[in-house]
């Protein structure tokens, strides 16, 4: 009697534990990326026609940067919903992941922060057999300098004095080289605490590529993706250091704009020299994109940016995420996938997505540039 | 057990000594090849991982440009690769140092008085309350203490720096938050309290009720009875389970990468932000590394494998010179 009890008792809770799986497994099949129209935002998704899908079938994986994350998210989502029957899974972990993943052939394309070094170039040759991978130029964006600091609420700041608060070399808000950029505004006598990544990142080595070029004598360190300076306060990812920024009075750190936008942090304008100082914005990220010189060669577009550029409204700290494919020699059976895909990343509409999230569209110069090469991928 | 065995049963069959035989049966031949097949196959696939992770390792080494010990950076990215453990390995020793010398003494107090001192019905529900610490995952651990424990432990701070800055370990340095190797300290001093505690308990549950009873007949005090039975019995099983408590310290990851504020410099000052462990620094670096830096970050991790090797044999070697005491070889 009481051994059946205990069976019913199990048998309940089996009975149990599949109906809540099952639910939970059903949620996670009818995931919203299958809809069309508007969106959480309110924003609506591009209109199914202007994406072409021909031939696009399967599933095609790719993996890579998580700069480009919330920007891969809608293309997915309004790729997947023109095209039934295609699966896109970009898997955002990091650009290291995503270029080794790349050379081992798992994904379709990589997502990178920086363009392909020698070496990884050496090693794309055993993947795409007749070809090698190229970087495609495909999401911009502005890095932001955020800060807090009770009783100010906006602030000027140019490059050498960047290069010394982050070198911890200027301590006090109220240092003669901030207060000279920022007349009328009241400094408090209170210590800066910058905070930085504490994982290698491409937004670190972005930074300091801008503060080399920018700030030459105020920045001696090699730009690469670890942190190089010694003092400071770090923490893990974007979202860390914006949380950091938010918790702390009198603490400054970087990170892509959209994540100043959630933590609802104010920004550093830059002081570039030029008539005005400028905001940090998706428009004046592409501005200063506009100013880049595409430095691959053949099919390569790997650009090199103007860091030191002083035209009107154009905000200097940027940083260009490529996409990496093979020129030709891609796998048979995800190329139609990888064009289909990377041709509507590189449209008009694709770019067009990109403001809303906090990037900045790649310049019309280069972008025909990408459409062509995406076109004649093979 | 002994004395509710009648008088009057035969007596039991001597124990073979040494190797236990088959008894010829089929399910008893089926069962030793069985265990002594996983037996061996958990030995190759040890020995295999080590085999793997050494090879990784002195690839690893091989190609760094900088002193792997001394060296005070971690850059196997760079040209040319440098990179050393000495931060990582300072880091690893004090921060699990700070955890024990906070979490020793109050799990002690805690078993001592859940196991002599509590009534009864307190005593099985608080030893549950401290086994339930052990089941929460450490990354929540990490993120109480990043929202809850490092703005608290401020105050803390600058208390231990206006006091005892004189003693160069508290002196306070650098402003900034409480995300330093002392908050870690703290923290994991509060994740390792349960299995020392319980462990410790179940020791001091041992102890013969016998020799208790004596030291009472004599006269002696609660407190001397601990004293002079209790603690000098449990010894060595204190050792055991500090040690067990610091093996977890050492390895501990997720909590330690949320809470500190990780750069690759020594000090003393450990009120300072900065300072970094051997698993923390894995955590942090493991996604954006390339396979080189895999294979640096492996070395580093055998690192943290020896030193866990060298405590327990050190562990090991301080019971059996205490043998006389421990209820498990009586």
């Amino acid at each position: 009697m009481k051994l059946q009890r205990k069976n019913r008792l199990r048998a309940t809770a089996l009975g149990a534990l599949a109906v809540s799986g099952a639910l939970v497994l059903t949620a996670c099949g009818s995931d919203d990326n299958s809809g069309a129209g508007p969106d959480s935002d309110g924003r609506t998704t591009a209109a199914a026609s202007a994406i072409e899908c021909d031939g696009a079938e399967g599933q095609l994986r790719a993996s890579g940067s998580s700069a480009q994350k919330n920007a891969m998210d809608l293309w997915v989502k309004n790729y997947m919903a023109a095209c039934s029957g295609v699966q896109v899974n970009y898997n955002s972990s990091s650009s290291g992941e995503g270029i080794v993943a790349f050379n081992q052939g798992t994904v379709g394309f990589a997502g990178s922060d920086s363009a392909l070094k020698p070496e990884e170039v050496a090693e794309s040759k055993e993947i795409c057999g007749t070809g090698q991978g190229i970087n495609l130029p495909m999401v911009g964006g502005p890095v932001a300098i955020g800060y807090h600091l009770e009783g100010v609420d906006s602030l000027v700041l140019d490059a050498p004095t960047i290069a010394k608060i982050f070198d911890t070399r200027i301590k006090k808000w109220n240092d003669p080289a901030i207060a000279a950029l920022n007349e009328g505004t009241e400094l408090p006598d209170k210590a800066i605490q910058a905070f930085h990544r504490s994982e290698d990142s491409g937004t670190t080595q972005n930074l300091g590529k801008y503060l080399g070029a920018a700030a030459p004598d105020d920045w001696t360190y090699e730009a690469e993706k670890k942190w190089p300076a010694p003092g400071g306060q770090a923490a893990s990812g974007s979202s860390g250091v914006a949380s950091q920024v938010k918790a702390v009075d009198g603490s400054i750190g970087y990170f892509e704009l959209s994540y100043a936008a959630s933590q609802g942090l104010t920004t550093v304008d830059i002081d570039t020299g030029g008539p005005a100082p400028v905001e940090a914005t998706s428009e004046n990220a592409s501005k200063a994109i506009a100013a880049a010189k595409v430095t691959g060669t053949g099919k390569d577009l790997a650009l090199e940016l103007d860091y030191t550029t002083k035209a009107e409204g154009a905000y200097p700290l940027v940083l260009v995420t490529y996409e990496v494919v093979c020129d030709t020699g891609n796998k048979a059976d995800t190329l139609a996938t990888v064009k289909s895909f990377l041709g509507y990343t590189a449209s008009e509409d694709g770019q067009k997505v990109l403001t809303d999230a906090g990037y900045a569209p790649i310049p019309e110069a280069i972008n025909a540039k990408v459409r062509e090469t995406v076109a004649g991928l093979s | 057990m002994a004395s509710t065995t009648p008088l009057d049963l035969p007596p039991a069959p001597p124990v073979p000594r040494g190797r236990p035989r088959s008894t010829g049966r089929v399910g008893d031949k089926i069962f030793i090849g069985l265990s002594r097949g996983s037996g061996i196959l958990l030995l190759v696939v040890m020995a295999s991982i080590a085999v793997f992770l050494s090879y990784r390792a002195v690839l690893a080494i091989s190609k760094n440009e900088g002193n792997f010990l001394t060296t005070l950076d971690w850059n196997p990215a760079g040209d040319p690769p440098v990179f050393g453990i000495a931060v990582l390995l300072f880091g690893t020793v004090v921060s699990s140092v700070i955890a024990m010398v906070i979490a020793v003494p109050v799990a002690v107090g805690i078993a001592l008085f859940i196991s002599h001192y509590a009534p009864r019905r307190l005593a099985a529900p608080l030893g549950y309350v401290i086994d339930l610490l052990a089941a929460v995952p450490s990354i929540v651990y990490g993120i109480w203490g990043a929202l809850v424990l490092v703005p608290y432990l401020e105050g803390l701070n600058l208390w231990l720096d206006q006091f005892f800055g004189w003693t160069y370990v508290f002196e306070k340095t650098e402003v900034g938050i409480a995300r330093s190797l002392f908050t870690v300290g703290i923290l994991l001093a509060i994740m390792i309290l349960p299995i020392v505690t319980s462990v410790s308990r179940e020791v001091f549950l041992q102890v013969p009720r016998t020799n208790e009873e004596a030291a009472l007949a004599l006269g002696a005090t609660r407190w001397e009875v601990v004293r002079l039975s209790v603690l000098p019995f449990g010894r060595s099983g204190i050792i055991s389970a500090s040690m067990l408590g610091l093996g977890r310290a050492l390895g501990e990851t997720m909590a330690v990468a949320t809470v500190l504020s990780p750069s690759f410099l020594i000090s003393l000052h450990v009120l300072d932000p900065g300072g970094g462990t051997f698993a923390q620094n894995i955590a942090a670096k493991f996604g954006e590394a390339d396979a080189f830096g895999r294979d640096a970050l492996i070395a580093s991790g055998l690192v943290l494998f020896v030193l866990t090797l060298l405590v327990n044999g050190a562990a090991r070697l301080i019971i059996a010179r205490r043998k006389e005491y421990s209820g498990a070889n009586a």
